[in-house]
């Protein structure tokens, strides 16, 4: 009987092997884990948009909160900005990282679109983006009390993606001790 | 001539189509512009992901050539560049994999592989030639030893 079961063993393979291909199939390979998960935010020193005073990464440090990469020339980033306003009204606190681009542009998109910002730090040059990984905007990081970034989402961030991944992971550091 | 003038034309549009594409950076040193062309070649872009930053031309790619290049005046080895890029967009930016800790599986499934169908072809021949073996006489074990036993009796009396 074994040596009859043993037949059975290649097709047991590519049953193993289909499911494993299968699975690849429906990953998305520009889903990349971000280096910097449980690591701090990185050091900046850069300008606010709204009083050009210098922000610093203590200065924010000490709730929970996003930071949102967004820039004017990115498209996606109108697509998203609605959200973030609604996110902004139900109280949580948003950071907003201008990556390359004019801050100038940016005021009148704020002043137009409206602002879910609690401030904004001017990333002219991509420096900050840079140090935090970033592979083009929009991407949200979230962040907790201590500064330690636990989250990060690449692409848009609406409905599904706050309801489904970002609120259940907000809500659970939440209730961490700092 | 004419086939000298052509050829030369095409070189032109060549070269214009490459310097589209890569900035121009001064390098101190030859050995120093070897060593920026060799790490933009192994440096993964991880926006467009099956270039190297020497290839692409997304924003990010041009980022990291500017700091490639900023890191290579700065006097960084090697070792520190890939640390540093590393460190921001992870172990998938090597597009040649260090070894150990989360690419020990990458580097070492191969050869484990390998031995594996090693041990199953050599598995394989061993009971091939068995069943060889046994089909030569075409007697089972007990038959065999009967038949020893008849040829040693007629050698006997013999």
């Amino acid at each position: 009987m074994p040596a009859r079961l043993k037949l059975f063993l290649p097709l047991v393979v590519f049953f193993g092997l289909a499911l494993l291909l299968f699975r690849g199939l429906q990953l998305d390979p520009r889903e990349l884990p971000s280096a910097l998960i449980d690591q701090p935010f990185p050091a900046f020193s850069l300008p606010s948009l709204a009083s050009g005073e210098t922000l610093n990464v203590e200065a924010l440090r000490g709730e929970v909160a996003l930071y949102n990469i967004w820039a004017t020339w990115c498209y996606t980033c109108r697509v998203e900005h609605p959200y973030l306003l609604k996110l902004a009204q139900q109280g949580v606190p948003i950071y907003g990282v201008n990556y390359k681009d004019e801050p100038e542009a940016a005021r009148r998109w704020l002043a137009e679109l409206g602002d879910p910002y609690r401030d904004n730090i001017v990333d002219q040059k991509g420096t900050l983006g840079l140090d935090l990984g970033v592979t083009g905007a929009p991407e949200t990081y979230l962040v907790d009390k201590r500064g330690v970034i636990r989250y990060r989402h690449v692409g848009e961030v609406n409905e599904r993606v706050w309801k489904g991944t970002l609120e259940p992971l907000y809500d659970e550091l939440l209730r961490e001790d700092s | 001539m004419r086939a000298a003038l052509i050829a030369g034309l095409i070189a032109l549009l060549l070269s214009v189509s490459a310097a589209a594409v890569i900035e121009t950076y001064q390098f101190d040193t030859p050995e120093q512009e070897a060593r920026y062309h060799q790490l933009a070649a192994e440096l993964r872009c991880p926006k467009c992901q099956n270039q190297n930053i020497a290839d692409s031309n997304a924003p990010i790619a041009q980022d990291l050539r500017e700091q490639l290049h900023r890191q290579l005046q700065r006097g960084a080895s090697d070792d520190e560049i890939k640390d540093f890029m590393v460190a921001r967009y992870g172990e998938f930016v090597l597009y040649r994999p260090r070894f150990g800790g989360d690419t020990l599986l990458l580097w070492l499934a191969p050869a484990v592989l390998l031995l594996l169908a090693l041990i199953v072809l050599w598995r394989v021949v061993i009971s091939q030639r068995n069943a060889d073996n046994r089909a030569d006489s075409g007697l089972s074990e007990e038959e065999q030893a009967r038949l020893d036993a008849l040829v040693a009796e007629e050698e006997r009396s013999a």
